[in-house]
């Protein structure tokens, strides 16, 4: 539950501090974190995973930023601003750190352990549930389509070489994993209710994950501080670099 | 009272399908009794393990004409999860009966118990006695995404022994398991009917299972019972192979030294057996 909320401030810092301060600090705190716990490697296909979006903010602020007029350059009609990139360099270090914390998150935290400890708080078996079956999903998938790509390997497609034969690759698999994947929905449907999973009442839970006074009093700090935090460079004059 | 699990009758059509997978099937499982079921693929075995449970059409809709009754009760009156306690399904992909939210076989098999919201002890017990009978006692710590499909199959059948169920219908267990690994599950399953008292409705293609553990078969042909009886007479019914049902070792055996023209013998038997 501590690193939940180590997520979640991560993300109230990130979003919700002015200025670079904020997603700095997120940033430096959590790629320190990583290096620590041995998982900043791991940590790369999270922060590619944000590049669509990152794409996206450095073009429409750099070049369409509200009332920006100090142009870098002038390309036809495109006058990229210095006050666009700015603010685009902020938004995109915010959505890298808040990115990178959640990834530390799911890399540090074993999902069942997630689990038990939001069915604890009263999640309730369906909610948590959801939860499993979401982060399980990525990696049943993942597992799914190696398992037809291999078995139309075997078959002699050509998945090798170069981006456009990788794409064509990709076609065949597509059909049977999506397929695949619908028709374990109704089978895992049916194997929950004969597991009794709509049995009224709570669920017996068999174990309980360690959660000492300190952790939870710091648990309230680090909320309440950041919301502080928060706070201050919303309702004050005070200006964080 | 009516006991035992009982079909009288019953049709069974998915939802969306213009034909019947079952056909009006008169079928009755006692406590304590084995009845297989085999027959060709598409015969209806699988759809019968479900309307048996009643998942079908209770779960996954459909429509039921007939009568499926457990001890006088009808299905179709009871809750999917106080069938679940009377009636354990082993399905045929035993992957997709997992729940991947644990992170060991024993929490894999608490994962029912835990539903009931039964003590912790109660739990515990039950799962070491559902580990003990089915030989896994050795995997309870591993992944349950790590296991070959023979032990995933293992575990399955572990976790709907974990509910306690007074009858199993079990679809094919040992599709995926060596002979070793056959015959421990016909051992252990002959061990449950006799510890617990359990009635078993086991469909099975390795009909030398069917001779050795049940006490009918019955055999499907689409989706109709077209034969029925002792598992002896049956599993030595000619026209099993015409219905693409190989017979066990022992009638083969038989046939092919009657043909010969040599003299079967009751110790010839035995000594095959």
């Amino acid at each position: 539950m501590t690193k939940a909320v180590l997520a979640v401030v991560g993300a109230i810092v990130a979003f919700g501090v002015r200025g670079w301060t904020g997603p700095a600090v997120v940033f430096v705190v959590v790629v320190l974190s990583a290096w620590t716990a041995g998982v900043l490697r791991r940590m790369a296909p999270f922060a590619l995973a944000t590049l669509p979006l990152v794409v996206s903010i450095l073009v429409v602020n750099t070049f369409l930023y509200p009332n920006a007029h100090d142009a870098i350059a002038t390309v036809g009609p495109f006058s990229p601003t210095w006050t666009g990139a700015t603010a685009a360099a902020q938004a995109t270090l915010r959505v890298v750190a808040f990115g990178l914390s959640a990834a530390l998150f799911a890399l540090t935290t074993p999902v069942d352990d997630l689990l038990v400890e939001l069915e604890r708080r009263g999640l309730g078996r369906r909610g948590s549930f959801v939860v499993g079956s979401a982060l399980g999903a990525v990696p049943r998938t993942l597992e799914r389509a190696r398992e037809v790509a291999d078995a139309q390997r075997a078959r002699g497609m050509d998945t090798e070489g170069g981006l456009w034969r990788r794409f064509r690759g990709l076609v065949p698999l597509i059909g049977p994993v999506l397929f695949g994947a619908l028709a374990e929905v109704e089978e895992r449907t049916m194997a929950l209710e004969a597991r009794a999973f709509t049995a009224p009442g709570r669920r017996t839970i068999l174990r309980s994950l360690p959660d000492s006074g300190w952790q939870r009093a710091g648990r309230w700090l680090l909320l309440i501080g950041s919301l502080a935090a928060v706070a201050v460079t919303l309702a004050t004059p005070v200006r964080l670099p | 009272m009516n006991a035992g699990l009982v079909l009288v009758g019953a049709s069974y059509r998915y939802a969306g399908a213009s034909k019947l997978t079952l056909r009006s099937v008169d079928l009755r499982l006692d406590p304590g009794r084995v009845v297989g079921v085999v027959g060709p693929n598409e015969s209806g075995k699988s759809t019968l393990c479900l309307v048996v449970t009643g998942l079908a059409p209770g779960v996954i809709g459909g429509r039921l004409q007939g009568s499926v009754g457990l001890d006088g009760v009808e299905l179709t009156a009871m809750r999917p999860h106080e069938l679940a306690q009377q009636c354990g399904l082993l399905f045929q992909n035993a992957a997709s009966q997992l729940s991947n939210m644990a992170a060991t076989v024993f929490e894999e098999i608490a994962f029912g118990p835990c539903n009931l919201g039964l003590p912790a002890a109660e739990v515990v017990e039950r799962v070491w006695w559902a580990l003990q009978t089915v030989g896994l006692e050795e995997l309870a710590s591993r992944d349950p995404a790590r296991l070959s499909g023979g032990q995933g199959q293992l575990v399955a059948l572990a976790s709907v022994l974990a509910l306690r169920p007074r009858y199993l219908l079990l679809d094919e267990p040992t599709s995926e398991l060596d002979p070793a690994g056959t015959e421990f599950v016909a051992a252990a399953l002959e061990r449950i009917v006799q510890e617990t008292g359990a009635g078993i409705l086991l469909v099975e293609h390795k009909t030398d299972v069917l001779a050795r553990i049940a006490d009918e078969v019955v055999v499907l042909d689409h989706g109709a019972v077209v034969l029925s009886g002792s598992a002896a007479v049956v599993l030595a019914d000619p026209r099993l192979a015409q219905l693409g049902v190989e017979p066990p070792g022992r009638v083969r055996v038989e046939r092919a030294v009657r043909a010969a023209g040599l003299g079967w013998s009751a110790e010839l038997a035995e000594a095959v057996e």
